[in-house]
């Protein structure tokens, strides 16, 4: 091209740029740095219209979360109240028996943590450890506040027995670094040998290994079901005429917009024992009156219910996606004399594959995160690892637990979430 | 969808048998929700349709749960005329958990909206630099399970301060647990991720040669927003003010974590009905709930409808 016919030469030419050979604005600026600065402040712009809601999200969400996750690994309940035992233990490697130094570093700490009124703190972080030593710490407290006499070791085997066992004082050691991976370990159904090796829990204590694989399969089958639901009514959806198809939307449209706990309330009435569909069971003579099913407070319950509650979140991409696919390649599959089967299996079922990955990783990413439903109508075996974090939370209290648990789920989620923005897009996340 | 006429009678028979099992499908969907609102009329304290219900038998139904709904929690249900209905007003659980879900939902939705359709504006323009990951930010609020963001909050509005300690400031500043701002922030953040959705997916078809031809004709950037951007993307931007208002007027979990009593909502109301006592009383709320819900469902797909013709996008 040459310079004449260049639009932007010709600013340049008459900006007399034309001896220096450079492109410039007419105020003589060099054009390339004009326009980099041009674009520098819409970026900025455009960045200072988004940077509002940024600063809350990390505010209110992303920081909240982040100093929720550091409870797992990080825990001074011990450290902090009882400085200079975590010193001797410090200084003294593992296999050392507690010398008096010790004993007497462990009855000052005692005694300060029992007057800081702290030594419930410092008892339920042992009690994770140790179960039962909670009230272990809080009676001896009370009987150390007001002075105890040397020899420590036999003034404190003498409150209590218990003072002397090896896994106490492991567990204390442990304890002694606020920093553990011991959480992690638990959530994995590991625990550390008296020697600080890593092994197994027993196998009846196994819980969280059993409730992620059930949070998983339960997930899977849940994603399953409403593929295999929502498949034809989204074919229907997208086949019929607009104006049907629209009408018939909103029998898809108002499950969505209504209250999660009004659905979980109804299928809690209808699957109950004395409830309307084991009524219609009866009546039609399919159970006996005494035989009827137990179809709530289960696992059933919570893959019904969730089934149903999620069954918008696959119906409404695979729509979407259907809407699109052109009908006149089925029906040169069948003039070419495939049968229906094979139109729809070669044909039409591999251009629907965008949407069935878009809902079914949403449909997954939202079952595996779900407390309410398993919480109302899950029981014991419905149960799913977010009950097991909110119990944590609000009846054990050990929230490194919880807080452990939580960063292993949510790793699970991030890692869903990335492959469906690499896949599908966020962008194109469709609501109705 | 009608039948090919060169479809065999096999062919025929799987198309009627497919039909049939959309309507089971319809079914499932639709009659768990249908179902409650014949119940709430029960004159029994029994959550299944009884004889004399069955018989449509007048008898067998009463407004009793709904009248409940007014009663529990008043201090002398034995008044009558202006004074009951003052006490409802003041008193009862429901009716105060009412004013709680609506004063809650309507700030959390300003603040979510502001922020979100500003923010949907920015991301919406081609310069705007890390836009994809910004994005992911932005929606993860949706994404992430609601026990971890609620657990996360726990601890946070709990003293919102703690982290200001790592730059040697002073850390305590007061709480935002148990507080009504406590639970607005947290709703708010709950439901931007669905007012980013709408908006920028009215902001798709927006036809940016608009904004220029006003900024060319010499309107400032604030008279072209309101004059030009604002009506075009405003449906959008309704919408998702009231998927926001939706997300805040049905979430527990949050609620239960950060909310004090003074701060008891619908839905905790309910999940405490549910969890401790459940009474047709539920069903009475449950059914003013999807009547509810049908309304704004109604006014969403009104406005969809409105803006894909505003933006000369006819359905196909």
């Amino acid at each position: 091209m040459s310079d004449a016919l260049d639009p932007h030469a010709a600013v340049a030419t008459t900006a007399g740029g034309v001896a220096t050979g450079r492109l410039t604005t007419a105020d003589g600026r060099p054009l390339s740095r004009a326009l980099a600065r041009s674009q520098m402040r819409a970026r900025r712009r455009a960045f200072l219209l988004v940077l509002p809601l940024l600063a809350f999200i990390l505010i209110t969400f992303v920081v909240p979360i982040g100093q929720m996750l550091q409870r797992s690994f990080h825990n001074d309940g011990f450290s902090r109240n009882m400085p200079q035992i975590s010193a001797w233990f410090a200084e003294n490697p593992r296999g050392t028996d507690p010398d008096e130094a010790a004993w007497a570093a462990l009855a000052a700490d005692l005694t300060a943590a029992a007057e800081a009124r702290t030594i419930g703190v410092v008892g339920t972080r042992i009690n994770y450890d140790v179960p039962g030593t909670r009230s272990l710490f809080t009676a001896t407290g009370r009987q150390v506040r007001g002075g105890i006499e040397p020899p420590f070791r036999e003034a404190l085997l003498e409150i209590n027995e218990a003072w002397s066992s090896p896994r106490l004082w492991n567990a204390m050691r442990v304890a002694s670094s606020p920093y553990t991976v011991n959480f992690y370990l638990a959530s994995m159904d590991r625990t550390r040998a008296e020697d600080g090796s890593i092994q197994k829990v027993p196998p009846q204590q196994q819980v969280y290994g059993m409730l992620f694989m059930r949070t998983f399969w339960l997930s899977l089958l849940i994603t399953g079901l409403t593929f295999l639901l929502g498949f034809p009514i989204a074919h229907l959806l997208a086949t019929l005429p607009m104006r049907k198809s629209n009408l018939l939307m909103i029998l898809v449209l108002l499950p969505f917009w209504t209250s999660l706990l009004v659905r979980t309330t109804s299928w809690m009435v209808l699957l109950q024992q004395q409830g309307v569909i084991n009524d219609i069971l009866v009546w039609m003579g399919v159970i006996g009156g005494s035989q009827r099913l137990q179809m709530i407070y289960n696992q059933t319950g919570t893959i019904i219910a969730m089934t149903h509650i999620l069954l918008p979140f696959m119906i409404l991409p695979l729509y979407s996606v259907m809407r699109t696919i052109n009908p006149s390649y089925v029906r040169a599959a069948r003039s070419l004399g495939a049968t229906s089967w094979t139109a729809f299996r070669r044909v039409y079922f591999p251009q629907t594959l965008p949407g069935l990955g878009a809902g079914a990783l949403l449909v997954f990413i939202l079952a595996v995160g779900y407390y309410i439903t398993p919480a109302l109508v899950g029981g014991s075996s419905g149960q799913l690892i977010s009950n097991m974090i909110a119990m944590h939370m609000t009846d054990t209290l050990n929230w490194s637990m919880a807080a452990a648990l939580a960063a292993l789920l949510l790793a699970a989620v991030l890692i869903l979430y990335w492959v469906y923005d690499r896949m599908v897009g966020i962008d194109n996340l469709k609501l109705g | 969808m009608a039948l090919p006429t060169y479809a065999s009678p096999l062919e025929k028979i799987w198309h009627y048998a497919y039909l049939v099992i959309c309507g089971l499908i319809f079914f499932f969907l639709i009659a768990p929700i249908v179902v409650i609102i014949p119940l709430s009329f029960n004159a029994e304290p029994y959550f299944t349709f009884t004889q004399r219900m069955r018989s449509f038998d007048p008898d067998g139904y009463s407004l009793r749960w709904y009248r409940s709904l007014l009663t529990f929690g008043m201090q002398n249900p034995g008044a009558d005329g202006m004074a009951w209905w003052l006490d409802a007003w003041n008193n009862a659980n429901w009716v105060k958990a009412a004013k709680n879900s609506i004063i809650i939902g309507v700030f959390s939705t300003i603040l979510a909206t502001v922020l979100g359709t500003l923010a949907a504006l920015g991301l919406s323009r081609p310069e705007m630099p890390f836009r994809r990951a910004i994005m992911a930010v932005l929606i993860s609020p949706m994404i992430v399970p609601l026990i971890i963001t609620a657990t996360g909050m726990f601890f946070f509005y709990s003293n919102p301060c703690e982290l200001l300690g790592i730059f040697g400031l002073p850390t305590n500043c007061g709480r935002l647990a148990g507080t009504y701002a406590g639970v607005i922030l947290a709703h708010a953040t709950l439901g931007i991720p669905f007012v980013i959705i709408t908006v920028t997916a009215t902001l798709v078809g927006f036809d940016q040669s608009l904004n220029r031809a006003a900024a060319s004709l010499g309107a400032s950037p604030r008279r072209t927003f309101f004059r030009v951007t604002m009506p075009l993307i405003l449906p959008g931007v309704i919408s998702g003010a009231l998927f926001a208002f939706v997300t805040s007027f049905d979430e527990v979990v949050a609620v239960l974590f950060i909310a004090g009593p003074e701060q008891q909502t619908i839905p905790r109301q309910m999940w405490n009905g549910i969890r401790e006592q459940i009474s047709p009383a539920i069903l009475a709320v449950a059914t003013i709930l999807v009547l509810f819900s049908i309304a704004l469902l109604t006014t969403v797909e009104l406005l969809r409808r409105r803006s894909e013709r505003l933006r000369g996008i006819t359905p196909h």
